[in-house]
């Protein structure tokens, strides 16, 4: 990579596997993360994404290959022996010690006084926003305030790169969009490498510079959000970063004329009266709605093509009630989207 | 809607919903026979030996007499009966350190490293002997242990016997053979009480996610840092509640000092002789009392230690 031979990487992996057993969690995987940025390692579960995590921290040894931390190997180097740190996603707080405790447990294990330990520790409290909570219990905090605590005690060593293992996944929803502003901000604020691993798709576009997506212990791509949603590479990728149709086939055929599988998100395209005209540049397929499912925000139908396949389209509800979009099952339709948003799939 | 069940409900039928709209009285019904027997019959017996402590033998008639004194006490303190606690709690002692340091180990093996067949094995070696009778089990250290025993026989072959009998000559630890000494009793202890020491170590070492030794290696700790700072006072309660049963029993006994013991008696084999023999039973219960007291001071020591303060 062009922007990495400026700088050592913070992470390199040159053609890391790990089995376990006849299972290929990791599956011969190269790739650079870069010094200072937001990466996020995005796939279902069991795609290998954690276990490359954990190849990081040094909690797993690869079955082969090299990893390198700022230019330096590791692949035989205990977790004591790494300038990483890691946010895990129970937690991980030790229950018999205070949050104090708990967050200065780093330097408590290199022997620093014990007046800095409090003062640094008092200062990851103020920079998570748990001002004063040194002297409380683990058990005694809800479990965003434990994140938080996670987080501090995770920093509170200085490290160079931080991994965080789906941190944000037992948040309900309103604290974790908060958690992912707050996440970034202080990744600014600290300014070192982020590696994130999470399944969900919307958190990894949120906050991330990169995003690789994992699928059966490969890496299906690697981009920024932009271009892993606009230009995904493969179907896999096509279909687990946000919604997608896939139009193979025939009814590929009658819209663009040529078989080539192509994708095509659903907010891309109107919802037309049947006939309506349509423009230079546009593709059109005509057909009955089968559904409806009202969302709020916007509304989603699914629409059964004339010409073989469903398409899901989705609507915002500017003008319409639900009501209105109710009663719309059932109507002959025509699906109007502009050519350019067609993404021909390479391969399955 | 209406059928005969639904408008006419049968007596058990009436019943469940009655206790159902009751939750105190089915508490109290529930209660009632575990409470009366604990109150009663548990602490009601513990309450009869605390008065009969305070009770004396006459010792010109042989009777016992029924007023409050202090005699049975002051006995107590007599040079001959604080030998025998002080060789008792010592005896308890040492065997509770060595339950404790073989145990550990075993417990942590079983606990974070044993693949699940071998967890199973491991499991049924640590309970089969508790299948069979103690009494049995005994008797079987006399035999190992006797002069002519497979011990004996195998220090022989390897050529250490004057090893084996200058440890048999030191005074307290030492008698005429394994079998009738205190070290052999010492052994026979350690082996009766050892799963009582394993299970609850295990029990607490197993409850110790993963991730938290993970999350100590991950910042900084070497293993025997984060044994020192993670695993062992996570696993404490569990080692406090695997001592005070290795503790207590070893306390309380009377048939391993008076099959494996030489002549230097244990506070179980002495309150056996006090009551059956001699027929004192206000010192034989006087004696009782003195391994509950080493108990609650034992305990009260544990909890100042925080072994509690993780339950």
């Amino acid at each position: 990579m062009s922007t990495s031979s400026t700088s050592l990487p913070a992470v390199r992996f040159s053609n890391v596997s790990k089995h376990f057993g006849d299972v290929k969690a990791v599956d011969n995987v190269s790739t650079d993360i870069l010094d200072g940025e937001f990466f996020s390692m995005l796939g279902p579960s069991g795609s290998g994404k954690t276990t490359c995590l954990r190849l990081i921290a040094g909690f797993e040894m690869p079955t082969s290959g090299s990893i390198q931390l700022h230019g330096q190997e590791v692949s035989g180097l205990p977790p004591y022996e790494r300038d990483v740190n890691t946010v895990f996603q129970d937690y991980a707080l030790f229950p018999h010690m205070s949050v104090g405790e708990n967050i200065a447990y780093g330097l408590m294990i290199k022997n620093a006084p014990k007046a800095e330990r409090e003062k640094r520790a008092d200062d990851m409290l103020e920079m998570v926003r748990l001002p004063g909570f040194a002297k409380r219990r683990p058990s005694q905090l809800s479990g965003g305030q434990r994140q938080r605590v996670a987080l501090a005690r995770a920093l509170i060593n200085r490290p160079r790169v931080l991994l965080l293992d789906e941190p944000l996944g037992a948040l309900d929803l309103k604290l974790r969009q908060q958690m992912q502003i707050e996440l970034k901000a202080i990744q600014k604020q600290v300014g070192i490498t982020f590696i994130f691993v999470t399944h969900d798709q919307e958190e990894a576009l949120t906050m991330s510079d990169r995003i690789a997506v994992f699928n059966h212990g490969r890496i299906e791509q690697i981009g920024s959000p932009a271009e892993i949603y606009e230009h995904p590479q493969t179907a896999f990728v096509a279909g687990f970063v946000g919604v997608s149709n896939l139009i193979t086939g025939e009814a590929a055929s009658a819209i663009t004329g040529s078989p080539a599988t192509f994708s095509i998100r659903p907010e891309k395209i109107h919802l037309c009266e049947a006939g309506a005209a349509v423009s230079d540049g546009e593709c059109f397929a005509d057909g009955c709605i089968r559904e409806v499912v009202y969302l709020g925000v916007n509304t989603r139908y699914a629409v059964a093509l004339n010409g073989g396949g469903d398409l899901t389209v989705v609507q915002q509800n500017l003008e319409s009630t639900s009501m209105d979009v109710l009663g719309a099952q059932g109507r002959s339709v025509r699906l109007v989207w502009r050519r350019e948003h067609n993404r021909v799939i390479s391969s399955q | 809607m209406a059928t005969t069940s639904s408008t006419r409900p049968g007596l058990l039928r009436r019943l469940s919903t009655f206790l159902f709209l009751h939750p105190t009285l089915s508490l109290i019904l529930l209660l009632a026979p575990p409470l009366l027997w604990l109150g009663v019959i548990y602490l009601g017996s513990l309450f009869a030996l605390l008065v009969q402590s305070f009770f004396r033998l006459d010792d010109f008639s042989g009777k016992i007499v029924r007023d409050f004194s202090l005699t049975n006490y002051l006995q107590l303190t007599s040079r001959a009966n604080i030998d025998i606690i002080a060789r008792t709690a010592g005896m308890a002692t040492a065997v509770t350190l060595a339950c404790g340091l073989i145990a550990f180990p075993l417990a942590y093996y079983i606990a974070r490293y044993a693949a699940p067949r071998a967890k199973g094995f491991l499991y049924l070696a640590v309970l089969l002997p508790l299948w069979s009778s103690y009494l049995v089990r005994v008797y079987s250290w006399k035999l190992i242990l006797a002069k002519e025993g497979i011990i004996s026989w195998v220090v022989e072959k390897l050529g250490l016997t004057p090893a084996l009998d200058a440890i048999l000559q030191t005074p307290i630890i030492g008698g005429p053979s394994l079998s009738f000494s205190m070290l052999g009793m010492f052994f026979v202890f350690v082996y009766i009480w050892l799963p009582y020491m394993i299970l609850p170590i295990q029990a607490a070492l197993e409850r110790i996610p993963k991730s938290l030794i993970e999350a100590a290696g991950d910042l900084g700790a070497r293993p025997g840092e984060t044994f020192r700072t993670v695993i062992l006072p996570l696993a404490f309660p569990g080692v406090v509640a695997g001592s005070i049963f290795t503790f207590s029993l070893t306390l309380g006994d009377y048939i391993i000092p008076s099959i494996i013991g030489n002549s230097s008696f244990l506070i179980g084999a002495v309150v056996l002789a006090h009551q059956g023999t001699s027929g004192n039973v206000p010192l034989a219960a006087a004696f009782t009392v003195v391994p509950m007291i080493i108990m609650g001071v034992y305990l009260s020591i544990a909890k100042r230690l925080g072994a509690f303060d993780a339950l």
